[in-house]
């Protein structure tokens, strides 16, 4: 499915990723857990195609084909999808003119007819409902005035509506009480398939405890550290990042 | 150190305006001493330029080298006229007076009386027979006065709409004035229309202008209108149609009583040079006074809103939101004022003006002025100038959009979040196909 | 509403006893014949012993302003200035050019003291050691002290009255005066090229970070006198300067005119910080005498990276007319401008800024407080503008207003121009009131309504208060609580 080759990224002439390598198999949930500043959301941009960040050297297939060569728009309409750390505000633009938007682009990019409205409508006011997305919010313009668990449930929203190929989770957890949580793992857990993977990033161990990953591996200055099944998750949660970052424990 | 004053030398345009008036046209009927005196302050002053502080970001003096000539009424051009007037230039259902090559036209106008409580009489006429009103208006000592075009539309109006709403009257069906001119060489219009809204009164108002066969035309108008106590105006205007080199102005005087409301919107989706000016003053307290606009503009496009608000009395509200869209060369210029006098206390003022600037030789001037002399007041202005955020672009791209449909639907909500303040739907859903359409244009769609 | 009518009461009794620079000091000076042509111009150019090309220079400047008019398009209004009726040069007689301090009048060292200023360093030295700052005292026309300088040149940095440098260093005097400000700038720009007096002149060569805080200190104690004081501040390449600016005058009848130049020019990597406590005498309650202070001050970020910082705390002054500038032409070079702008009585002030965005991704921040009382008008007035090639360009101003009283005016005339499809310009403004809640809230803690105001006003103006240097922001601080003394209730 996902497979980082020998990332070299650098931002402003600071390298962040300095030769990450990381596979993501089919069905797989991956999650990556790291101290704070060791590229972990750089990874996800890099990986959704943001720019201002400069790519020196490596490959970021996808099913094979290296998607580095696309823009951002070409990366989504082939299944890639992140889940922003910081959902942005759009004002002026009413969430369900947004999410009509970005399904039919994706549908056009596939060849595929554009969905008629009553189909668009019922599939959005499913989706809400199983997140508990409240239909006003759905006219309110995308993410303006929205809490911050409002804001990830929208993502993850969107996200059961895209059904992407590859879906990455930026520290989605983060600014979540427990309610908020739960919902949001169920989202991600009901999109859970044979043919779709995850990439959870995330700082705690929390998340973990409701999104279950089949492996877990540790970031530190700019690669891939450590990788290991979700005992390292618990681990991690005992020992914390030291090993990983040199400093003393 | 006295040095004497140098007399600035005529250009061809201003010489020719007054000219036409110094020869005598006859067209210009009544308020003779009043058309003398404006006439007097306009040869004093000259077409406006840089040097003049309102003017600053417009040289009129430079962008108007010659006068177009005003256009003699013809029948041979009517059928142009209704083809012009099947475009969406106001609400389907308004009752229109058309004006038609700077005369009244009641062929073009709506059939049948106007809605009940509302009377009407050309502008002409009510200047012939010397109506005490209308003179009374034109009289008026308003902060516009000595603008050197409003002296120069008083010196040469030729026609107009005197529209008076009798008190208590709630009038459902809006009303429309259209300024229509054939165009199809460079031709004037000196046009000033009145509105007078009776005190508990309330009405709809559109205003268009457009060219037929758009070329360098010149429109000079004013609208003057009187909110009466506890009266509601709601105001649409738009630019429509003109040539590349045309110029149009336009000054609109709003008085309001106590207790009133006038809501203002004015869409210039495409044009020349636009200059519109708002001269507004609270005289009545308890009252509310909404300003609201949206200028697209491409190629050498400029246009420009200046505005003064006059905060005379206490408890008054006044809010200003002004949007632009600037591509490749075009200008945008905001200039507003808010003044709250000394005893005007308790007054809530707040102006907004935010530019997106596209086009890499485009540019945007802002000057929001406070003028404020009585404490007990929460007045605010805000201004920015910038461009689409990359973020935003991001964001929506990483859901598939293109970077195209990504643009514009930044630009879409960033329009429709002006066009909110539109109250009426109908007009509403009008200025947004005329934002689309504008859009459209641009992505190439 | 009692607080008014209380603060009504305490503006109608303001008296000059506020203002406690007001002394006049009794010394002998020595001035040129009232009123301006060449020959006085001549005169002062002589009585500094000038070259040939300075006269010239002067001469020039003089003639030029012959044709100019005086600006009206501030929001300001004063009776037509005789400039015929002024004295263009006063100098104390004993300071024929002290070469020590033990030269100084005794009456001037005490002036100095009254002010709070010591100009002896071993004074200086005796109080805390880490607040050491060299001082040039300019009395009337004239440079009287210059503090620290055999300390500050081993740093190579040069810092000596501006009569002074133009004998020492004329290479750089030629070079860089008038270069920021032209001579035909302005009315009182070019009038001030003719006429100046003295000043201060700094020169930090590059690399070199200023050892100490550098500041002048003006006093004008004559009258009918004008002050012309001209400063040129070059800061060479990755240096660093800051620079604080002070000044009182006597309480007189007349009106007093202050037109000075400040120029500033920052090269690659450089940074001044520039600070003034401006707090010339206002005049009296009833507009009655005070400072004319008509200031030109610009700053040149000259090279790539550069910074200029303008601070101001203005208090004094019958009318200020001032507007501290930065051209941004080198590319990424910063500028900044710090205001707090008091008036009460009759004082106006139209001050404020211009950023001019010349080079690439070039920055600007205004931060703006004003606060009008008593029967004062207080204009802010600023430009901001991006040229075509200042791509990048981002400007943030912030403008606030704060009215005390129901007969002061406060108003804000912001000119923000891009012509640059990359700049970013925001801007914001606000005028209002001391909220009844803040007050009700502080009174309620036990405050009274006059030390609940001054708490206010001083969280009001607090980030500009942040960006002085720590002595001086003190003095601020208490600056400000005295302007509005008797203001609010």
């Amino acid at each position: 499915m996902l497979e980082v080759k020998n990332l070299h990224v650098s931002v402003g002439g600071r390298k962040i990723l300095d030769g990450l390598n990381l596979t993501v198999k089919d069905g797989e949930v991956a999650a990556i857990m790291g101290p704070n500043g060791t590229g972990k959301s750089t990874l996800s941009y890099v990986i959704a195609g943001r720019e201002d960040y400069e790519v020196e050297e490596g490959e970021v297939l996808l099913d094979g084909v290296n998607i580095l060569e696309m823009d951002a728009t070409e990366r989504a309409n082939a299944g890639v999808f992140l889940a922003f750390q910081y959902p942005l505000e759009i004002p002026g633009v009413a969430t369900m003119t947004f999410l009509k938007a970005a399904l039919n682009a994706q549908a056009r990019a596939k060849g595929q007819g554009e969905l008629q409205t009553p189909e668009f409508m019922k599939k959005v006011r499913e989706a809400a409902q199983k997140l508990g997305v409240a239909q006003d919010m759905l006219k309110r313009p995308l993410n303006v005035g929205f809490s911050g668990g409002e804001k990830k449930r929208m993502e993850i929203l969107q996200m059961a509506l895209l059904q992407p190929k590859i879906g990455i989770l930026d520290e989605t957890d983060s600014g979540l009480d427990i309610d908020a949580l739960r919902i949001v793992a169920d989202g991600v857990n009901a999109l859970r398939a044979q043919d779709r993977s995850f990439l959870v990033i995330t700082h705690y161990q929390r998340l973990l405890d409701y999104i279950k990953p089949d492996t877990v591996h540790v970031m530190a200055r700019g690669k891939i550290a450590r990788t290991g099944g979700p005992e390292l998750a618990l681990e991690l949660e005992k020992s914390g990042y030291a090993a990983f970052t040199g400093e003393a424990a | 150190m006295n040095k004497p004053i140098l007399q600035r030398a005529r250009t061809e345009a201003e010489t020719a305006l007054i000219e036409r008036f110094d020869q005598g046209d006859r067209r210009l009927v009544g308020a003779t001493d009043l058309r003398a005196a404006a006439m007097q302050r306009f040869a004093d002053a000259g077409l406006p330029n840089r040097r003049v502080e309102a003017w600053h970001y417009t040289d009129l003096r430079g962008a108007m080298r010659t006068a177009a000539l005003a256009r003699a009424p013809d029948t041979a051009t009517l059928p142009l006229a209704r083809q012009c007037l099947a475009k969406p230039l106001a609400q389907t259902n308004a009752h229109r007076f058309v004006i038609f090559n700077g005369a009244y036209n009641e062929e073009l106008s709506s059939d049948g009386a106007p809605p009940a409580g509302v009377t009407v009489s050309s502008l002409a006429s009510a200047l012939a027979v010397g109506d005490a009103d209308v003179l009374d208006v034109l009289k008026a000592d308003t902060p516009g006065t000595g603008d050197a075009i409003v002296a120069l539309n008083t010196a040469l109006m030729q026609d107009g709409v005197v529209i008076r709403v009798a008190p208590g009257a709630k009038v459902e069906r809006p009303l429309a004035i259209l300024n229509l001119m054939t165009g199809g060489f460079a031709q004037a219009a000196f046009l000033r229309s009145i509105l007078i809204v009776g005190a508990g009164a309330s009405i709809m108002l559109d205003e268009a202008t457009a060219v037929c066969m758009p070329d360098a035309t010149q429109a000079n108008e004013a609208l003057t209108v009187v909110v009466g106590d506890g009266a509601r105006v709601d105001y649409a205007a738009q630019v429509a149609e003109q040539g590349a080199n045309s110029v149009a102005l336009h000054s609109l005087f709003v008085t309001m009583g106590a207790n009133a409301q006038f809501n203002g919107f004015c869409l210039v989706p495409t044009a020349g040079l636009v200059r519109r000016q708002i001269f507004a003053r609270l005289e009545g307290e308890h009252s509310t006074i909404s300003l609201g606009g949206l200028s697209l503009l491409r190629g050498k496009e400029h246009s420009d809103t200046t505005l003064v608000i006059d905060h005379a009395v206490p408890n008054c509200v006044s809010r200003e939101f002004f949007r632009h869209i600037l591509d490749h060369e075009a200008t945008g210029v905001f200039q507003g004022k808010v003044v709250v006098r000394q005893h005007a206390q308790k007054t809530d003022g707040g102006m907004k003006s935010q530019a997106l600037v596209l086009g890499e030789d485009a540019s945007m001037n802002n000057k929001p002025e406070l003028e404020i002399f009585a404490d007990d007041v929460v007045c605010g202005h805000g201004a920015t100038v910038g461009q689409l955020d990359k973020n935003q672009i991001f964001y929506l791209q990483a859901r598939g959009l293109s970077r195209g449909e990504a643009e514009s639907l930044l630009l879409e909500a960033f329009a429709n979040e002006a066009l909110d303040l539109v109250a009426d739907e109908a007009v509403r859903a009008r200025f947004a196909g005329q934002t689309d359409d504008w859009l459209a244009h641009r992505s190439g769609r | 509403m009692a607080a008014v009518k209380e603060t009504v009461d305490r503006v109608k009794a303001i008296d000059v006893d506020a203002y406690k620079y007001g002394f006049v000091t009794d010394i002998e000076s020595e001035k040129a014949p009232k009123g301006l042509n060449e020959d006085i111009v001549r005169f002062i150019s002589a009585k500094k012993n000038e070259p040939e090309w300075m006269t010239e220079w002067r001469l020039d400047a003089y003639r030029r302003w012959l044709t100019m008019d005086e600006p009206t398009w501030a929001r300001v209004e004063y009776p037509k200035i005789d400039f015929q009726d002024l004295y263009y040069y006063a100098a104390p007689k004993s300071m024929a050019g002290p070469k020590s301090l033990d030269e100084v009048d005794p009456e001037l060292l005490r002036t100095y003291e009254k002010l709070g200023i010591p100009l002896r360093e071993q004074e200086i030295l005796a109080g805390v050691q880490n607040s050491r700052v060299a001082v040039d005292a300019v009395f009337d026309s004239v440079s009287v002290a210059t503090t620290f300088r055999a300390e500050l040149a081993k740093a190579g940095v040069i810092f000596c009255p501006i009569s002074e440098a133009v004998h020492s260093h004329p290479e750089l005097v030629k070079k860089y005066l008038g270069s920021v400000v032209p001579v035909t700038d302005n009315y009182y720009a070019t009038l001030n090229s003719a006429v100046f007096s003295d000043g201060s002149f700094v020169y930090i060569p590059p690399g070199v970070r200023c050892p100490m805080e550098l500041s002048t200190y003006f006093r004008i104690n004559e009258r009918n006198t004008g002050q012309f004081e001209r400063t040129l501040i070059i800061a060479d390449a990755g240096s660093y300067v800051s620079y604080l600016e002070g000044c009182t005058a006597p309480q007189r009848d007349e009106n007093q005119l202050h037109a000075a130049v400040v120029e500033l020019i920052a090269h690659e990597d450089a940074e001044i910080k520039y600070s003034t406590v401006q707090n010339w005498f206002p005049g009296d309650a009833e507009g009655k005498g005070g400072i004319y202070n008509f200031v030109t001050k610009r700053g040149d970020c000259r090279g790539d990276r550069s910074k200029i910082s303008w601070t101001q705390v203005e208090t004094g002054s019958a009318i200020t007319w001032k507007y501290p500038s930065c051209i941004l032409r080198g590319d990424e070079s910063r500028g900044e401008f710090y205001s707090i702008a008091i008036s009460n009585g009759r004082q106006q002030v139209d001050s404020g800024t211009k950023m001019i965005h010349l080079g690439k991704n070039t920055t600007s921040r205004i931060i703006s407080k004003g606060i009008s009382a008593g029967r004062s008008n207080n204009t802010y007035r600023g430009q901001v503008s991006a040229h075509r090639k200042a791509t990048g360009a981002r400007n943030f101003t912030n403008c606030d207003s704060l009215l005390i009283g129901h007969d002061c005016g406060a108003h804000t005339v912001p000119y923000i121009e891009s012509k640059n499809a990359s700049a970013v310009f925001e801007h914001e403004a606000t005028t209002s009131k001391i909220s009844e809640d803040q007050l009700f809230y502080c009174t309620q803690r036990g405050l009274s309504e006059e030390e609940a105001t001054a708490l206010i006003v001083n969280g009001f103006v607090r980030d500009v208060l942040q960006q002085l240097p720590m002595e001086f922001a003190v003095e601020a601080q208490k600056l400000i609580a005295i302007s509005l003394e008797g203001s609010v209730g």
